[in-house]
């Protein structure tokens, strides 16, 4: 693809219709991405926060690690796996998810957590074991603030996906990264714009699919009754 | 092992840290790096929390705070340093290559937080109590310097913290449009496929972070001393929704 075609500060329209595929596979790759992360995050997320939620201990060490993997800097993480797992898509994916597990961990107990105490109580009283409880009745409860979770997690990852680019994967990021290194504003535009354009539709999307599968909350939107207050029982623990 | 051997080696060398030829050393870098992080949140935190202020106290406009911060959410950090290289470039804007690209696209994501943060912390600020103090006779000017301030800071310093953090962390792209920073040597490392340069840069980006994460933790400790009581920490917890995306 020539895309030192040009160097002034115009869009060059018809490049993009001549790069329409290379765009639209990049635009793939970026989704992949995301939604592979995302769906190891969650893999790996369930357990450890449900082993959380029922050992209250575990929590501040789970968050505290996964805090710290939080606050390193993305070009970082990818050089830290670089030397072992080289270019590959493991090295992306493996910094990807590991954004995503903070996020996620915490709305999943936070949700848990914000269970009402008596609905847990009839629960019990109808002779849910405490495997029925937690599918049954408490996970379900705890879907709106677990979407929440998802809808940051894989927005923040689609916008990490670009800084891939670097690591020789970056979806629509690699438009952006050639567009910096030819000095090509449609390229770095394209890629930009893509990017936004996704994170915010998969952000709507999200909350189309948790309306659907959560219709008995849909009321209570509705209302705006006061949200529960389930970060506060969770603890001091911030960001 | 022997990739580590060597990174510890390197660390241990003088010229790492002083410099040598055209390499300032790591020192210089992290003052680099800091020096323009800094700045940038500052300047950001100086235009945007006055706007957050009269956001959050006549609730004015509340529509184009969200809007920012659900934006600049979405926006991708490292796009947003594509646009302003090509920017300056396109402009000519004269100055070290790469330095207003990475300070405008560091002060431009510091923005959404402090904005956020400023506008919904004035705005959480009890009805009641603010009513009180309308009944007691204080001034606007009072309301929204001794009452909502006051009451709203841990939510702003949280604000800035969280964007300090992700400036931080995004200077380090600062190096992809030939800036320094620490950035430079992962990407150097990464250019020259030299491993030693790579993580030794990966482990110092990591710790700035981790560091300036943990200052400001301290320092918002500081900040909000009362929110060591019991019926406080319940509010410290729920500003566990404040995550931003990591950069």
């Amino acid at each position: 693809m020539n895309l030192a075609q040009a160097d002034r500060p115009t869009i060059k329209w018809s490049w993009i219709g001549d790069n329409s595929d290379k765009i639209f596979a990049r635009f793939i790759e970026h989704i992949e991405l995301t939604v592979l992360a995302v769906a190891i995050g969650l893999l790996i997320s369930v357990p450890l926060a449900i082993y959380a939620y029922r050992h209250r201990w575990f929590y501040t060490p789970l968050t505290s690690v996964t805090g710290i993997l939080y606050t390193i800097p993305s070009l970082a993480l990818f050089a830290f796996l670089l030397p072992y797992t080289g270019l590959t898509v493991q090295t992306a994916e493996i910094g990807l998810v590991g954004y995503t597990l903070l996020i996620l961990i915490r709305n999943i107990v936070a949700g848990l957590a914000g269970v009402p105490p008596d609905v847990r109580e009839a629960a019990r009283g109808m002779g849910f074991s405490s495997g029925q409880m937690l599918w049954r009745v408490e996970m379900p409860l705890a879907l709106p603030v677990i979407m929440a979770g998802v809808r940051l997690a894989t927005v923040t990852t689609v916008g990490l996906v670009t800084v891939t680019a670097l690591i020789g994967k970056g979806g629509l990021g690699f438009f952006i990264l050639s567009g910096m290194r030819t000095d090509f504003i449609t390229a770095i535009l394209v890629g930009s714009i893509l990017s936004l354009v996704l994170a915010v539709t998969v952000d709507g999307l999200l909350v189309y699919l948790e309306r659907r599968i959560t219709p008995w909350s849909r009321s209570r939107a509705g209302q705006r009754r006061p949200a529960p207050k389930t970060q506060s029982s969770i603890g001091p623990r911030v960001a | 092992m022997d990739q580590l051997t060597a990174v510890w080696e390197w660390f241990m060398m003088e010229s790492t840290w002083r410099g040598s030829g055209i390499d300032p050393g790591i020192l210089v870098r992290v003052y680099e790096h800091m020096s323009m992080s800094l700045q940038a949140v500052a300047l950001a935190a100086l235009l945007v929390l006055p706007i957050g202020l009269y956001i959050g106290h006549t609730r004015r406009w509340e529509f184009a705070a969200i809007s920012i911060g659900n934006f600049g959410r979405a926006l991708p950090s490292f796009g947003i340093l594509g646009i302003t290289f090509f920017i300056t470039t396109a402009l000519d804007v004269p100055g070290i290559l790469g330095f207003w690209a990475t300070f405008t696209a560091l002060f431009l994501l510091a923005i959404p937080p402090i904005l956020t943060n400023t506008y919904v912390g004035i705005k959480g600020v009890d009805a009641d109590t603010i009513e009180a103090a309308r009944g007691m006779g204080m001034t606007e000017r009072e309301i929204l310097t001794r009452l909502e301030i006051p009451l709203a800071a841990p939510l702003i310093v949280a604000g800035i913290r969280l964007a300090t953090v992700q400036v931080v962390a995004t200077a380090t792209l600062g190096a992809v449009v030939a800036w320094g920073g620490l950035g430079r040597y992962i990407v150097d490392g990464l250019a020259r496929g030299n491993d030693v340069l790579l993580l030794g840069g990966a482990i110092l980006v990591a710790l700035l972070a981790i560091v300036t994460e943990v200052a400001f933790g301290v320092l918002e400790r500081i900040a909000a001393p009362r929110l060591t009581s019991q019926k406080k920490r319940v509010v410290a917890g729920s500003r566990s929704g404040q995550l931003g995306p990591a950069a």
